[in-house]
C-alpha cells in the first residue's frame, strides 16, 4: 500500500468514525436503554406506514403521563411496512407495529412477528373487530372502502346514484366508474374483495366481466382515480375528471368538506353504501421488542379514548371502541355502513394472490 | 483499493447477496429450480419483453432526437449556449418522481397538450418513451458532443478535397471516429432506461411494468422473495452484458484520436441549412425539455385566489389537519442538503480511492472491479434496502434506523460518477512529476499535495458536483429508508402527491421547483468548473 493510499485510508476511517459517532449521538439513549440491566427504557418506538398520524398534543400528553418518549418510524405503504417487519422478525426496528389490516393479517400472524398481549381497555373494543382470539394483535381502527359518487352529476342527469354492486352493472351507469389496480392499491384490492364477498369465489369473475363490459376504467393508484379522474373531488374538478363514480372510502365526503375553503354546508360527494368492504387495522407488540413495557403502554394508548377520538380527523378512519364519539364532521357528512362485506382473513390469505392474478388478466390485460 | 472494496462488499454486495440468498434458499436447501419456474411464467416473460423493447425504443428515440443536438452543441457558437447546456442537463439529475409529474402536467389529463390540441398521452407508452428522452438527452449531448467538439474538422475537409462527397466524407471520416462514443452513450441510456422505475410507475399505469418495477412489487408488496431474487439475478445478467460491451467500446475509444481544442472547431451557423438545424434543435429543446420544466413552475404559482407564492408559503407549515409530515415540508430542503453533503463526502472518498487504484493497476481483475462499481446504477433500490434491513441489524452495524443509511445508499449511486469523471484526469497525471518532487526532497504527502492535488482538483470538484446533484435527486433508495421526521425533497414531493386536496398538489409543485433550482445552480457551477481539455464520460 502506498503512502498516499494509507493517508487517504486513514482520512476515510476518521471520516467514517466521525459520521458514525455523530449519527450514534441521537440514538445513544436507545442503545443504552436496550441493554437488559437498564432499569427502565425511556424511548418506545412505533413502526407504521406512511398514513399514520396523530395530533401532536395527544401524543405529548401520553409521553408526559407514561414517561416514555415515542419515536415513530414510517416505512412506505401498508404492505411494504409489514413486509419489512416480517423480514426483520426477531430483531425488529421498534417495539410496536401499527397498520396491519384484515387483508394482510394472516400473513403477519403466520409469520409470528407479534407477542400476545391483552391490552388494557380491550373490553371497550367492539367484539366484531376482535378477530384474533390470542390477542397477538389489537384492533385500532376501521374504515369502509366504498364507491363514492358525484352528487351534482346525478342531480343534473336526474338519475338516482347507484347504491349496490348490482347497480353498477346496469346500463344507466355505463362508462361512469373508475377504480384502482387491485394488484398495487389497497382500495383497489378492497373493491375486488367486496365483489368476492358478495358473489363468491367463482361468481366475482362473472361480475367483473359485466363490469368491464359496462366500461369500468382502471388506473394504478388512488391518487389518479380520485384526484384526476373523479368528477366530484376538488382535485378531479381542477383536472377536468369525467367519471362521476370512484372507488374510495366512506370517509371521503367529510374530507372533501374539511379541505374546502369555505367549507360547504353539504358534502359534494356521496357514498353507495351497498358497495362497501370493511377494513380493520391492527397493532401488535413486536417479538423481540427492546422495550416491552413501553410497547404495552403504547398499545393501551392506541385504544384509549383520547387516541380513538383523535384518529378520525388524522387518518380518516373510524374508532373501534364503544366509548369513543365521532367528530361532528363525520356525524354530519359521513355515512354509517350497515352491512359491509367482509371476507375471513384466512380465506383472503389463501386466495389473495390467485384472485389478484385472475383479476389482472381479466380486467387489465 | 481495499477501502472501496470493503465499502462495496459491506454496503452493496453483502446486503444484495443476502436478500437474493434469502429468496432462493429455504429449509430444504437452495431452490435453483425456481429460476426456471419464474422465467417460464407468462407474466414475467411479458415484463422482460416490455423492459427490453422499451429500453431499445427509448435508446433509439433518444439518439434520433439528441444526436442533432450533440452536433449543434459541438460545432455551433450561439448566445446562451452555456446556460442551455446546463438546462438540458437538469432533467438528468432530477428525481424521476418530478420528471413524472412534469410530464403528467404536460401530456396528462388537463395538461398543456390536452388543453391545446386535446391529446393525452398518459398511460400510453409514448409518455414513457418521451420522458426517457427528456431524461437522457444530456447523456448523448455530453458524451458524443464532447468528443465531436474535439474532432479535427480538417480531416473531413481533406477527404472532400480528395473527391469524396459531403455525406461520404462524413460517413468515412467522422462517423468512425464518433462511433465508439455513440455506442457508449447508447449503452448508458440503455442502462438507465432498462432499469427505469419512477417514470414507468407514474406514467405507465397498471398495464406497464419493467423488471425494476416488478422487483419492487414482488418484494415490497407481495413478499415473494424468490421471484424477486430471480428477477434481480436476471437484472444482474443483463447489466453484466451491458457493462461488458460498454467497457469494450470505452477501451476502443481510448485508442488515440487526434483531438483539438474545442474552441477551434466551433463557428457561428452559416447558410440556411445550418440555421434551420440550429432552429430545429432549439425548438426540440424548448418543447421537450424546457416546456415540462416550465409547466411545473407555472403550476407551483397557480394558487387558489390567483397567481402568487401561496403554495410556497404553505411549505413552511406542518400540513393543517392532513398532517403529511411531522415537520414543515420546507425542512426537507435542509435535510436534503445535509444528506447530499454526507453522501458526496463518502462518494468522493470511496470513488477517489477506487479511481486511484484503477489508474495504477491494470489487468482483468481491475477491469472487473471497474464494472463492479457500475452495478449499483442498475440494481433495484428496494433490493438494496431490504438487504440493508436483514444484514445491518447487529451492533456495531445496526444502522437500520440510523440516518447514515440514506447517504450510504446515495453514495453507492454517486461513486460510479466520481470514478468515471476522475479516471481520465488521473490517468493523465505524469508519474514522473511525482518522482521528480520526491527526488527534490518532498515527502510523499507534500508530493501528493503539490503535484496530484492541483491537477485533479477540478475533476474532484466536478465529481463532487455530480455526486451532490445525484444525491439531491435520488428517490428510490431514499424513499425506502428515509426517516419520517427527516424526509428529503424528492420524498416530500412524492408524499404530497399521494394525498388529496389542492393544497397538497400545489405544494408538491412548489417543492419540485425548488429542487429544480438547487439542481440547476449546482450544475451551472459545474459548467464553470468544467475543464476544456478533458472529456469525461458525462
Amino acid at each position: 500500500m502506498s503512502t498516499t493510499k494509507k493517508i487517504a485510508g486513514a482520512a476515510l476511517a476518521a471520516a467514517l468514525v466521525t459520521t458514525l459517532s455523530a449519527c450514534g449521538g441521537g440514538d445513544a439513549k436507545d442503545k443504552s436503554a436496550g441493554t437488559s440491566d437498564a432499569p427502565k427504557s425511556t424511548t418506545v418506538t412505533l413502526v407504521s406506514h406512511d398514513s399514520f398520524n396523530v395530533t401532536d398534543t395527544v401524543l405529548k400528553e401520553f409521553e408526559q403521563q407514561s414517561g416514555y418518549t415515542v419515536k415513530v418510524l414510517k416505512s412506505g405503504d401498508a404492505g411494504a411496512a409489514l413486509n419489512q417487519e416480517i423480514l426483520t422478525k426477531g430483531s425488529p426496528r421498534g417495539d410496536v407495529f401499527f397498520g396491519v389490516d384484515n387483508t394482510l393479517l394472516s400473513r403477519a400472524l403466520d409469520n409470528g412477528i407479534f407477542t400476545p398481549y391483552e391490552a388494557k381497555g380491550l373490553g371497550e373494543v367492539k367484539p366484531e373487530f376482535q378477530l384474533d382470539k390470542e390477542h397477538r394483535v389489537t384492533p385500532i381502527d376501521s374504515g369502509d372502502i366504498c364507491v363514492n359518487y358525484d352528487k351534482a352529476y346525478f342531480a343534473d342527469k336526474k338519475i338516482a346514484p347507484p347504491q349496490t354492486l348490482d347497480d353498477l352493472i346496469k346500463p344507466e351507469y355505463k362508462n361512469l366508474l373508475v377504480t384502482e389496480n387491485a394488484a398495487t392499491s389497497s382500495p383497489g384490492l378492497g373493491f375486488l374483495l367486496a365483489s368476492v364477498g358478495k358473489y363468491g369465489d367463482e361468481g366475482w369473475k362473472d361480475y367483473w366481466s359485466k363490469l368491464k363490459a359496462n366500461g369500468v376504467e382502471v388506473v394504478d393508484g388512488w391518487e389518479q382515480a380520485y384526484n384526476e379522474r373523479f368528477s366530484g373531488s376538488a382535485g378531479g374538478k381542477k383536472a377536468k375528471g369525467d367519471r362521476p363514480l370512484v372507488v374510495s372510502y366512506a370517509s371521503s365526503p367529510p374530507v372533501e368538506v374539511l379541505y374546502a375553503e369555505p367549507q360547504p354546508a353539504e358534502a359534494p360527494t356521496g357514498v353507495a353504501t351497498g358497495t362497501c368492504f370493511r377494513q380493520t387495522e391492527f397493532a401488535g407488540l413486536l417479538k423481540g421488542a427492546k422495550n416491552v413495557e413501553g410497547g404495552k403502554a403504547l398499545v393501551d394508548f392506541l385504544i384509549s379514548k383520547k387516541f380513538q377520538e383523535d384518529m378520525p380527523l388524522q387518518m380518516f378512519v373510524n374508532p373501534v371502541t364503544k366509548d369513543a364519539s365521532l367528530p361532528e364532521l363525520f356525524t354530519k357528512h359521513g355515512v354509517v355502513v350497515e352491512k359491509p362485506t367482509s371476507v375471513a382473513p384466512e380465506t383472503i390469505a389463501k386466495n389473495r394472490e390467485q384472485w389478484v392474478k385472475a383479476w389482472t388478466s381479466l380486467v387489465v390485460k | 483499493m481495499a477501502v472501496p472494496l470493503a465499502f462495496f462488499g459491506l454496503f452493496f454486495a453483502y446486503p444484495v447477496a443476502a436478500i437474493v440468498g434469502r429468496g432462493l434458499k429455504t429449509d430444504a436447501g437452495w431452490q435453483f429450480g425456481r429460476i426456471g419456474e419464474v422465467l417460464a411464467r407468462p407474466d414475467i416473460a411479458d415484463v422482460l419483453w416490455f423492459t427490453t423493447w422499451q429500453a431499445f425504443a427509448s435508446t433509439l428515440l433518444t439518439l434520433l432526437i439528441a444526436l442533432p443536438g450533440a452536433y449543434v452543441f459541438a460545432r455551433f457558437e450561439f448566445p446562451g449556449k452555456q446556460l442551455l447546456r446546463a438546462v438540458v442537463t437538469v432533467p438528468f439529475v432530477l428525481p424521476t418522481v418530478v420528471v413524472g409529474t412534469a410530464f403528467l402536467a404536460l401530456v396528462g389529463r388537463g395538461g398543456l397538450l390536452d388543453e391545446l390540441v386535446g391529446v393525452r398521452l398518459d398511460t400510453t407508452v409514448w409518455a414513457i418513451l418521451l420522458a426517457h428522452v427528456f431524461f437522457n438527452y444530456a447523456v448523448v449531448v455530453r458524451t458524443v458532443g464532447g468528443l465531436w467538439a474535439q474532432l479535427d474538422p480538417r480531416q473531413e475537409e481533406a477527404a472532400r478535397v480528395l473527391g469524396a462527397g459531403r455525406f461520404a466524407a462524413w460517413r468515412r471520416v467522422t462517423l468512425p471516429a464518433l462511433a465508439p462514443s455513440v455506442a457508449a452513450a447508447s449503452l448508458m441510456v440503455f442502462l438507465f432506461t432498462f432499469s427505469s422505475f419512477g417514470v414507468v410507475l407514474i406514467l405507465g399505469g397498471p398495464a406497464y411494468s419493467t423488471l425494476e418495477v416488478e422487483v419492487y412489487r414482488q418484494t415490497a408488496q407481495l413478499l415473494d422473495l424468490s421471484t424477486a431474487a430471480v428477477l434481480t439475478m436476471v437484472q444482474f445478467a443483463a447489466l453484466g452484458g451491458i457493462l461488458a460491451v460498454h467497457a469494450w467500446t470505452v477501451r476502443k475509444r481510448e485508442t488515440a484520436l487526434r483531438l483539438v481544442d474545442p474552441g477551434r472547431t466551433t463557428h457561428r451557423p452559416r447558410g440556411w441549412a445550418q440555421r434551420t438545424l440550429l432552429g430545429g434543435v432549439l425548438l426540440t429543446v424548448a418543447l421537450l425539455i424546457v416546456a415540462p420544466l416550465a409547466v411545473l413552475v407555472e403550476r407551483s404559482f397557480d394558487a387558489p385566489g390567483g397567481y402568487g407564492f401561496g403554495f410556497y408559503r404553505a411549505l413552511q407549515e406542518v400540513g393543517a389537519g392532513g398532517g403529511t409530515f411531522l415537520v414543515p415540508p420546507l425542512e426537507a430542503i435542509w435535510n436534503s442538503l445535509q444528506y447530499a453533503l454526507a453522501a458526496t463526502a463518502i462518494a468522493l472518498v470511496i470513488g477517489g480511492l477506487a479511481a486511484a487504484a484503477l489508474t495504477r493497476r491494470a489487468g482483468r481483475f481491475v477491469r472487473g472491479f471497474d464494472a463492479l462499481l457500475m452495478l449499483p446504477l442498475g440494481v433495484s433500490a428496494v433490493t438494496v434496502g431490504f438487504g440493508f434491513l436483514i444484514t445491518l441489524d447487529e451492533p456495531p452495524l445496526d444502522l437500520r434506523t440510523s440516518w447514515i443509511l440514506v447517504p450510504l445508499a446515495q453514495a453507492l449511486v454517486g461513486v460510479p460518477f466520481v470514478v468515471r469523471t476522475m479516471l481520465p484526469v488521473l490517468r493523465a497525471v505524469d508519474g514522473r512529476l511525482r518522482e521528480a518532487a520526491a527526488v527534490l526532497g518532498a515527502s510523499p504527502l507534500r508530493a501528493w499535495r503539490e503535484v496530484d492535488l492541483p491537477l485533479v482538483r477540478r475533476a474532484l470538484l466536478i465529481a463532487a458536483g455530480f455526486a451532490f446533484a445525484i444525491s439531491l435527486g435520488e428517490f428510490g433508495a431514499t424513499v425506502f429508508i428515509a426517516r419520517p421526521d427527516r424526509p428529503t425533497l424528492p420524498v416530500a414531493v412524492a408524499r404530497l402527491l399521494g394525498r388529496a386536496g389542492e393544497m397538497n398538489y400545489g405544494q408538491a409543485m412548489a417543492l419540485s421547483t425548488i429542487l429544480m433550482l438547487v439542481c440547476a445552480v449546482s450544475l451551472l457551477v459545474l459548467e464553470r468548473l468544467r475543464p476544456d481539455k478533458t472529456s469525461g464520460e458525462f
